[in-house]
């Protein structure tokens, strides 16, 4: 696993060309990935393309942006022109969208060489990885475990070395959840700080780009990249850049604490989040106890305005226009009901139905009307533990990451967001940072949450955090490129 | 003994050059799927971008229609299945729409309420090829605003009246053709029927999409007759929206309350909240034109228009713009409505003729004309003539005047003139006086003649009876 900053000294000090370092990662993806699946689709071509225009720019002297030549991966729920996009469903399996998305195009204007398409949870809807049409990605830590979801595969490809980052989608947690549970860094922005434009919806409200990245540098110079705002989406408004105000510092900061976290902590958990307070009071910051008592609610309003909001964002695939088509069907009517059943995976259709019955008639006051309700209180809650405090602090999950298929109910998986939906309810930005290790070896992961708009205060945090613990919980998975 | 009540929902396509969540054109017509992108197809990953021009334009229709302006309204998705409609959801208003209360004057005095007005996407379109069923998407995401009144009705002809005010209006603030043979405006028609006295309503029936006056005509008549056969037979009108069969006149129930749509609306989570700036609403009601009403009153009660006269002018918004260029600088602009009027409707008689107005006479030619007329220069039956040629040709009245015709008349000399006529004429005068009154025509007739047609042939009428009479 290696960090941009490294990646950017072999290529900068002329230890190696673009050319042969893409050329690794496509081998170690070529030997790994079938034990990771991490990525659905490699985009050998592409990234050779991209490789050799950076040499050629570097061998004319010119001016090289941060992310030129950094392999990535791109969670394949974000539309790239000409190059398959299947959000890791039947339905899209062979969709090759004819437009690309709003950081798609970013990303390439740094020239920064995509790897490949990231696996997912189907449609993004799930927390391990597991509802993915092409199968579970593994995580590096241990293969027989799940990477968290539900940008499984791009977590599972920077953990294992396929990839020096990643660029994930957060609409509950699904950028935070896999940092933490494959020991990465996940940012999950403030609500419209970066364009969702080209992003397959599946919360509108709620989704969020981030990146998942090998340390908060990282993830602050990727940010940077994407977060321009974009006319093309009404929710846009963009972000100052970051990196040059990571001061690495809590020093006179004040971090509060919901107890309401300590509750729902399993142990190994809870042990490395105290252990963690500690570094931060020794770090300078002050630890504020802070009540959350809506904490009970988020797991209920998040699902009612997720799957809402999906019931609605999926109608669209009916095999009408693109994507899957039944072979048989007596009508129109049968023929879009074959098409969605069969098309769609089970989490799919289980939160379709969730969220078409919570907007019905006669049910949309007690579901979809109360949650949101809900989530003004929720937000109000934020607004005011912010009055008593800089940053807030908890546990990403509750738990380490769980074995694959250790058959989850479907509550128990949507347990999994208890403590990283509440921040997508009320559109704050959040990071996940390495804080331990269980008794298993597999990593547990910090959350830090900041008013709207303060990343460079939460990735600060998470630096600061990060030299505090000299890299201790950043450990190689020993799998991927060997440079 | 039975009264209709109607409430209608009128949908009007914007005339915004692009779609209402998109850069593609909004032109009529088009090879089938020419006009669209990936947003108004929806693909995934798209987003709506909602066109300023047409909330102006929708801020306008309000404005025009007395509506009061929400300056916080909110874009909705409703959701419904049909292949013409890409997303499975059209993007409209539900709760905070951008208008609310307006109204419309009826010519019998009769004030029909506007419940609200809002902005939402047009489908597409599908086209039936044998057994198979095509889809074009180039209407898909052109934008609407669907007009919304209380059930004001209580007739057919008010209905339509108002339909026909309502495009005077939309056409004259200029945010819609109107066309309903385009389907740029249609209409739903909301009946039902209660004994006269009663003031609790009926049970209503929808009928959907008509899309002329004359279809919303007999779908009124239609289902005000099966109410009221219904009622009158003891039974209960069902809930239902109904089809209108344009072949027959008549209406088959489509669906039933029991299938009625469920919408499920919800504030549409990929647009912001639609804000109108103070100076936005001050600037669109600045640039407000005079309404049709108001130009009206003005032509009759300013302008000294027969009401009829003025009517016709009003309801076509190039008619009157060209009226008025036209009446620059004259005296009596009643002369000029009454060539438009007279001669030129004469000729130009087809509704989309007469929205389009393009004849080759232009304002500024009918206006020289007129100036001719009013200095004594030709006269009226001259400048009659001479105006037929004119709109023939596309020729000015210069090319049609003679010396002769420009010589003018003098009025002084039409008392000799008319005694001469009675005294070349004993036999047709004897005529008149034993009471055959179109007799003096022959004799106006011999002074027009006399003239080459330069003498007033009512001035000469009126000299020669007071001639004769004396």
């Amino acid at each position: 696993m290696m960090t941009i900053k490294e990646i950017r000294k072999r290529l900068d000090g002329g230890e190696m060309s673009c050319r042969e370092l893409t050329t690794a990662y496509l081998d170690a993806v070529k030997r790994d990935n079938p034990a990771l699946n991490a990525y659905i689709l490699l985009t050998e071509e592409e990234a050779l393309r991209v490789a050799d225009a950076v040499d050629a720019r570097r061998a004319k002297g010119e001016m090289l942006s941060p992310l030129e030549g950094v392999p990535f991966a791109l969670k394949d729920c974000v539309t790239t022109k000409g190059i398959a996009t299947t959000c890791a469903s039947k339905m899209l399996a062979d969709y090759i969208p004819f437009f690309d998305a709003f950081i798609w195009e970013k990303l390439r204007e740094q020239n920064a060489v995509m790897i490949g398409k990231g696996n997912m949870d189907e449609f993004a809807m799930g927390s391990t990885g597991e509802t993915s049409y092409f199968g579970p990605a593994s995580n590096p830590h241990n293969l027989d475990y799940v990477p968290g979801g539900s940008s499984s595969g791009v977590a599972a490809a920077v953990a294992g070395g396929l990839a020096v980052f990643g660029i994930g989608s957060d609409t509950g947690g699904s950028v935070r959840i896999p940092a933490a549970f494959c020991g990465l860094v996940g940012l999950k922005p403030t609500y419209g700080a970066v364009s969702r434009r080209g992003v397959i919806a599946y919360g509108s409200s709620l989704d969020q780009i981030g990146p998942i990245a090998a340390c908060a540098e990282d993830a602050a110079l990727v940010f940077d990249a994407i977060n321009a705002k974009d006319p093309g989406d009404m929710t846009s408004v963009g972000s100052e850049p970051v990196t040059p105000k990571l001061t690495g510092s809590v020093a006179g900061m004040k971090i509060g604490m919901a107890k309401e976290f300590f509750e729902v902590m399993s142990p190994p958990v809870r042990e490395a989040i105290e252990r963690s307070v500690k570094l931060f009071e020794k770090m300078g910051a002050e630890i504020v106890s802070l009540d959350f008592p809506m904490l009970r609610y988020t797991l209920s309003t998040y699902y009612i305005i997720a799957c809402a909001e999906a019931a609605s964002n999926l109608g669209k695939f009916d095999g009408l226009r693109y994507g899957y088509r039944t072979d048989a069907a007596a009508d129109l009517d049968d023929f879009i009901c074959r098409t969605r059943t069969e098309g769609f995976g089970q989490e799919v259709r289980r939160r379709i139905l969730l969220g078409t019955y919570v907007l019905s008639a006669g049910y949309y006051d007690a579901y979809y009307n109360k949650a949101q309700q809900l989530r003004r209180a929720i937000k109000g809650e934020f607004a005011k533990m912010f009055k008593e405090c800089d940053l807030l602090l908890g546990p990403t999950v509750a738990t380490t990451a769980l074995k694959k298929g250790s058959g989850l109910t479907p509550v128990e998986m949507y347990q999994t967001d208890i403590c990283t939906s509440s921040v997508n309810l009320a559109g704050l930005p959040a990071v996940s940072v390495p804080c331990g290790f269980d008794e298993k070896g597999l990593p547990i992961g910090l959350q830090l949450v900041g008013p709207h708009f303060k990343e460079d205060r939460v990735l600060s945090a998470a630096l600061a955090f990060e030299r505090e613990t000299a890299g201790e919980y950043l450990r190689a998975s020993g799998m991927g490129v060997k440079l | 003994m039975f009264e209709m009540v109607i409430g209608l929902e009128t949908h009007v396509e914007l005339s915004t050059k692009t779609k209402i969540f998109c850069s593609c054109t909004t032109q009529f017509g088009g090879e089938p799927n020419t006009h669209c992108c990936p947003i108004c197809t929806g693909q995934p990953g798209t987003l709506p971008v909602l066109n300023k021009k047409a909330v102006e334009y929708a801020i306008t229709a309000g404005l025009a229609l007395g509506c009061r302006i929400n300056r916080h309204s909110v874009m909705a998705r409703k959701h419904y299945v049909y292949p013409d409609l890409s997303k499975a959801y059209q993007i409209s208003q539900y709760e905070l729409p951008l208008c609310e209360g307006g109204k419309v004057t009826l010519s019998n005095g009769r004030e029909i309420r506007i419940t609200r007005i809002h902005i939402e996407e047009d489908a597409g379109k599908l086209v039936h090829q044998g057994n198979m069923a095509l889809i074009d998407y180039n209407r898909g995401g052109v934008p609407l605003i669907e007009i919304v009144t209380e059930p004001d009705f209580r007739s057919a002809e008010e209905a339509t009246e108002y339909l026909e005010k309502l495009q005077t209006i939309l056409r004259a603030v200029k945010v819609s053709d109107c066309r309903m043979q385009e389907g740029s405006m249609r209409c739903d028609v909301n009946l039902s029927v209660r004994r006269k006295g009663e003031t609790a309503f009926g049970i209503r029936s929808e009928v959907k999409n008509l899309n002329s006056f004359t279809s919303v005509a007999q779908a009124i008549g239609y289902e005000f007759e099966r109410h009221v056969d219904i009622l009158q037979a003891g039974g209960t009108v069902e809930q239902e929206t109904r089809h209108f069969n344009a072949e027959d006149g008549t209406t088959t129930s489509l669906r039933d309350k029991e299938n009625a749509d469920d919408y499920r609306y919800f504030p549409d989570p990929d647009i912001i909240e639609i804000l109108v700036p103070e100076e936005v609403l001050h600037r669109l009601e600045a640039e407000l034109p005079e309404l049709p009403d108001a130009k009206f009153d003005r032509y009759v009660k300013e302008l000294g228009i027969p009401e009829d006269d003025a009517k016709m002018l009003t309801k076509y918004r190039p008619v009157s713009e060209y009226f008025e260029r036209a009446s620059e600088g004259v005296t009596q602009p009643k002369t000029v409505a009454s060539f438009i009027i007279t001669q030129m409707f004469a000729q130009i008689q087809t509704e989309a003729e007469r929205e389009h107005w393009n004849p080759d006479t232009t304002a500024e030619q009918l206006r020289e004309l007129v100036r001719l007329l009013e200095s004594g220069k030709i006269s009226r039956n001259v400048a009659k003539r001479v105006f037929t040629s004119m709109l023939e040709t596309g020729k000015g009245a210069h090319d049609f005047l003679s010396e002769d015709d420009l010589a003018g008349f003098d009025p002084s000399q039409l008392t000799s003139l008319c005694q001469k006529a009675i005294d070349e004429n004993p036999k047709t005068v004897s005529d008149y006086k034993n009471g055959k009154e179109k007799a003096i025509k022959a004799l106006v007739g011999a002074v027009m003649r006399a003239t080459k047609g330069r003498a007033d042939a009512l001035a000469a009428e009126a000299e020669l009876k007071r001639l004769i009479d004396q």
